[in-house]
């Protein structure tokens, strides 16, 4: 089977795009499949640090797509994954060095040898987030439980929609459920019953992603750790996996509520 | 004891305001149509209704639902009963 390209995207800025790319990325890798994680953030480039892959880097995208270099020679290989590659963006060019039919000239190239193609998106619906949509199967929006992320999340999937890339899945990053319990945060359900769309992942606001990102090891990594386990639930529904999203420490109620949400939603 | 406080001062939860206000706010941006601009709509209904029926006008309501990702508009326009009309 030809492998499947999932591009993760956003509206707003700095809502976990690159955090999520790496994770999942590293997720399906720790599964044993072949991942290729592309950065078309072009002169943003983050993705390689946040893998912690930036000493290696000799070719870019760009560097691709001008022909400068083959497609293999811009694949750097992670040595704790050995299934895990990155082609990082250009630092020194613009978004408009890559064109959308160049994103989908490349992954068709790398559709035919490895399972899954992830591209971290840059924020905003310009030319950028045209290129990184334009090879997608699945299109994967991340968001805040915070109003304007939240509302710049709808405008997202509705041109995802109006692109013929949906149906969008949301990952809803950065909960934190004290805020939450105290009635100062959207709650996840909330934030699926406004968006009215598919849920893939929600992933706790948690200080650990900042020391693993100080490391350059995603937190997937980390097999003790409860927000490398979101990660992981989300690789594994990526794949197709019906994981359940499980009462976790006394939030029976929560949870409960957004997979009655989530089978009203299937049906 | 948070909830007790918000009570008793009477202060809503931050959670239930920024739902409230995305829930009108995705409608707006949805249709691309200013939170402004159902005011206009409202009265040019019925201005046009009016020139054919009697319309209750303290009872009309119009408002944009939405069902998943889709919205309709929805209007709910109470008629006057007519006097029965002579001389037809
Ligand atoms: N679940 C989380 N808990 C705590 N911090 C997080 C979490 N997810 C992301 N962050 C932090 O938020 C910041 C922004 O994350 P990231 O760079 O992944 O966002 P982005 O959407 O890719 O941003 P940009 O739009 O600039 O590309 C980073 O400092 C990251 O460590
Ligand atoms: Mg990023």
């Amino acid at each position: 089977m030809a492998g499947q390209v999932i591009t993760i995207t956003s509206g707003k800025g700095g809502v976990g795009k690159t955090t999520a790319t790496a994770n999942i990325g590293a997720a399906l890798a720790g599964l044993g499949h072949k991942v290729v994680c592309i950065d078309a953030d072009i002169g943003l480039r983050n993705l390689d640090v946040v893998l912690g892959l930036e000493n290696r880097i000799v070719y870019d995208l760009v560097d691709v797509v001008e022909g400068r270099c083959k497609l293999r020679q811009a694949m750097i290989r992670d040595k704790r994954l050995e299934t895990l590659f990155l082609i990082p963006a250009a630092q020194t060019r613009d978004k408009n060095a890559i064109s959308p039919s160049d994103m989908q000239r490349v992954c068709d190239e790398l559709r035919v040898d490895y399972d899954y193609i992830i591209v971290d998106s840059p924020a905003g619906i310009e030319r950028g987030f045209r290129n990184a949509i334009a090879p997608a199967d699945q299109v994967i929006v991340v968001t805040n439980p915070e109003v304007s992320a939240v509302r710049d999340a709808d405008r997202i999937i509705g041109i995802v929609e109006a692109e013929e890339k949906g149906p969008a899945q949301l990952v809803i990053n950065r909960i934190n459920m004290d805020m939450v319990n105290k009635g100062d945060m959207l709650a996840a359900a909330d934030v699926l019953e406004l968006l009215a769309v598919d849920l893939i992942g929600i992933v706790p606001e948690d200080q650990a992603v900042l020391v693993s990102t100080n490391r350059g090891s995603p937190i997937a990594m980390d097999k003790k750790s409860k927000t490398g386990q979101a990660f992981r639930d989300i690789a594994e529904r990526v794949t197709g996996k019906d994981v359940p999203f499980a009462p976790q420490d006394g939030e029976n109620g929560f949870f409960g509520r957004i997979s009655k949400l989530i089978r009203a939603g299937s049906n | 004891m948070a909830g007790f406080l918000d009570r008793i001062s009477g202060r809503a939860k931050s959670a239930d305001s920024a739902k409230e206000r995305l829930q009108l706010l995705l409608i707006h941006d949805r249709t691309n149509m200013p939170p402004g601009m159902m005011d206009d709509l409202r009265n040019e209904l019925l201005e046009v209704i009016s020139r054919h029926m009697d319309v209750d006008r303290s009872a009309v309501r119009i408002e944009i639902a939405h069902e998943g990702r889709s919205q309709r508009l929805l209007a709910d326009i109470p008629l006057k009963s007519t006097r029965p009309r002579h001389g037809n």
